[in-house]
């Protein structure tokens, strides 16, 4: 990267303090796909002049699949030892790349000692561009390219956040499709509840491509993802369609940095 | 006077029997854990005003919403003719409300209106289910008992609502031909082109009118007992359901202060938790559940929609939100039973998870909230679907192998994946 991406520990040695923490999430640590994501959201905030940090190696998993998976034991573990490092950051303001660690760190760790103004990195890019801090210019343009937006569910029926993800796309004067099951009716990728780390239990189907075949019914050029989760299982179904060529699967901080050039 | 007796003796029986089960439904829900769902009143009674008197969840699908608000507003609205029937059959009175004259007139009319609607509505909705075969109402839960327990209901009311009719086109016939104590009152918008089938003579009107009026009356309170015993009980049940919704967000799990207290135990050494160990983690049967969980299983009306929209099921996969509840019912009934017959104390040896809901079910769920979206009186099968699992991982340590692994790989290196931590701020030096 052109730059150097700032932790918590150089911040505090510095005597500084950032305005927001990102959280980056497992899979934008490790996850090859994901990491590209994570890679774009610090452009953003670089690009944007917001004083951010990260926690680098000190962040460990939020606990969510843990929970999901019903061992709450191990899930509260890793939310404590997260919060201890968060609260000795004095932390006030995050922004996750993942609406799993968005929803688990939101919702779940207030009643454990972590009360964080938590946001997603959607929520953010549609703050900047209220504030006029983001526009699409100066990179690749969208215009007229025919984009659907698939909800993740953690962000989408789980918290109620529809609009911010869709008000990106807005600004790049694109072709908005909604696919049928979308909003509080969409569809699940089949990764959430640990899915994501099992195979499926025996059906007819797997759940990506009876999603996937109902993303390529709109016919889009591009496929909007705001979940690292979502975007292996969209991308798994894409490939399984031979639409690789035809059809792209991107987050919507990948969107909004190739429509700034950065 | 003979019949006036009978009537009083009627009411009291049907009332009394209903209390009496619903008393043993409440025991029934008291079988669960304690949840706290009394906070913000002020919101929970809008809710309750919305969702289940507004009906709001419903309109998502707008055919089946006309229809039921026909037969809701149909239940709600003629019930106020109820009144009238309880109150004529104590005193003998024939339309005692006449003496509000036009606005009866007004009211008697709207009731026949709605009693075709609903009569209609009804018509219709059998022949979703019988001759359209909807997929929503098939599926391995729907066979047998609660797919006759659908029928009976729409039968029913179809046949209450033609006792309605006949019994006012009966009455206005014999107002008409000047019968004794058949005062004319009421106006018959619907009944009136009943009139011609029925027969001249005034003997066997009254027979008619009395015969629909018995009929009428009494099927109402046989169908008040059937309510404890079918899912027809959503009718009641929706109202205080949707007064205790979970009001947090969908996506929130609760953190259960059992492990939190151990959790800290085992950080601090000295740290002494408030209250005493629980006595399972998660649930394996019903009493493991929380009550609003169980109130959420006698709710269910079975109608589907959280099957339908569930992505695992649309895929074939053998889990169904729908028989998430309806099992958790079928065996808390089962344990209402033993209790009956045993006592509090006896054990069947029986369990709600693998004698009726399978782990083939519950590891299938991508707790992606579209049954509870989906519910049109806010039942959350995901929560039992999350008990069971908490049981399965905590208290048994059974779980699929790749769970395990994941939950080995965020045990030791904090993410689900065997990646070392040192490696996760590599990405930085990506491009």
């Amino acid at each position: 990267m052109e730059f150097k991406v700032p932790t918590m520990a150089d911040m505090m040695a510095a005597g500084e303090e950032p305005e927001i923490l990102f959280w980056v999430g497992c899979a934008g640590s490790y996850d090859e796909r994901a990491q590209k994501i994570t890679r774009d959201i610090c452009k953003i905030l670089h690009h944007v002049g917001l004083k951010y940090a990260v926690l680098g190696t000190e962040e460990s998993c939020t606990g969510d699949p843990a929970k999901r998976a019903g061992n709450e034991f191990l899930f509260q573990m890793q939310a404590m030892a997260n919060i201890e490092v968060l609260n000795a950051y004095n932390i006030k303001k995050i922004v996750t790349g993942c609406p799993h660690c968005f929803n688990t760190i939101k919702n779940e760790y207030p009643g454990l000692g972590g009360n964080y103004e938590v946001i997603h990195h959607t929520q953010l890019i549609q703050d900047l561009i209220n504030q006029g801090k983001l526009k699409a210019e100066g990179g690749e343009s969208f215009k007229g390219k025919k984009i659907t937006y698939h909800d993740p569910c953690y962000l989408g029926r789980a918290n109620g956040v529809y609009e911010a993800p869709r008000k990106a796309l807005e600004v790049l004067d694109a072709q908005l499709v909604e696919m049928k099951r979308c909003k509080a009716n969409g569809l699940c990728c089949g990764a959430g509840g640990a899915q994501m780390f099992k195979e499926p239990e025996k059906g007819n189907k797997d759940i990506n491509i009876e999603r996937i075949e109902e993303a390529l019914s709109t016919e889009p050029q591009f496929i909007a993802a705001g979940c690292p989760f979502c975007m292996t299982m969209l991308n798994d179904g894409v490939k399984l369609k031979d639409k690789e060529q035809e059809v792209k699967v991107l987050d919507i901080a990948e969107i909004t940095a190739r429509a700034n050039g950065l | 006077m003979v019949s006036q007796i009978i009537f009083v003796i009627l009411t009291i029986v049907g009332v009394g029997l209903f209390a009496f089960n619903a008393q043993k439904v409440i025991r029934n829900i008291k079988l669960g854990k304690s949840a706290n769902r009394s906070d913000k009143p002020q919101e929970r009674w809008m809710v309750m005003l919305k969702v289940a008197f507004g009906q709001t969840k419903m309109a998502v699908r707008p055919v089946p919403f006309l229809l039921h608000l026909v037969v809701y507003l149909g239940f709600v609205i003629i019930n106020i003719e109820v009144l009238e029937i309880v109150i004529d059959g104590i005193f003998g009175t024939h339309r005692v409300f006449s003496g509000l004259g036009g606005l009866y007139n007004f009211l008697i009319g709207s009731f026949e209106l709605l009693a075709a609607g609903v009569w209609l509505a009804c018509v219709v909705f059998l022949i979703r289910r019988n001759v359209l075969k909807l997929k929503r109402f098939s599926g391995v839960e729907m066979k047998t008992w609660p797919k006759s327990d659908a029928n009976y209901i729409l039968i029913t009311e179809i046949l209450l609502m033609s006792a309605f009719l006949l019994m006012n086109a009966a009455d206005a016939k014999l107002q008409s031909l000047g019968a004794s104590h058949y005062t004319a009152a009421g106006a018959f918008p619907v009944s009136a082109w009943l009139q011609n089938l029925l027969p001249n003579q005034i003997d066997t009107l009254i027979f008619i009118e009395r015969f629909c009026w018995w009929f009428h009356i009494a099927g109402i309170f046989a169908f008040l007992n059937y309510l404890p015993y079918s899912k027809h009980f959503h009718i009641i049940l929706a109202f205080p359901n949707t007064y205790f919704s979970n009001l947090k967000p969908k996506g929130q799990f609760s953190n259960m202060d059992s492990v939190t207290n151990e959790v800290k135990a085992m950080l601090d050494p000295s740290f002494v938790p408030a209250d005493a160990a629980p006595g399972r983690f998660g649930a394996k049967d019903i009493q493991d559940l929380s009550w609003v969980n169980l109130l959420n299983a006698y709710t269910c009306t079975e109608c589907g929609r959280c099957t339908s929209v569930c992505p695992a099921n649309i895929t074939g996969k053998l889990l169904s939100p729908r028989k998430i509840m309806m099992d958790t019912r079928d065996r808390m009934e089962e344990v209402g039973k033993n209790i009956d017959k045993h006592g509090a104390e006896h054990q069947d040896g029986k369990a709600l998870l693998d004698d009726y809901i399978t782990r083939e079910e519950i590891w299938a769920c991508t707790s992606c909230n579209a049954c509870v979206e989906a519910c049109p009186v806010n039942i959350d099968p995901l929560s039992i679907i999350t008990e069971l699992r908490r049981y399965a991982v905590m208290e048994e340590s059974v779980a699929p192998a790749s769970i395990n692994a994941m939950l080995g790989n965020v045990e030791n290196n904090g993410a689900p994946w065997k990646y070392s931590p040192s490696d996760r701020f590599n990405w930085s030096e990506g491009n």
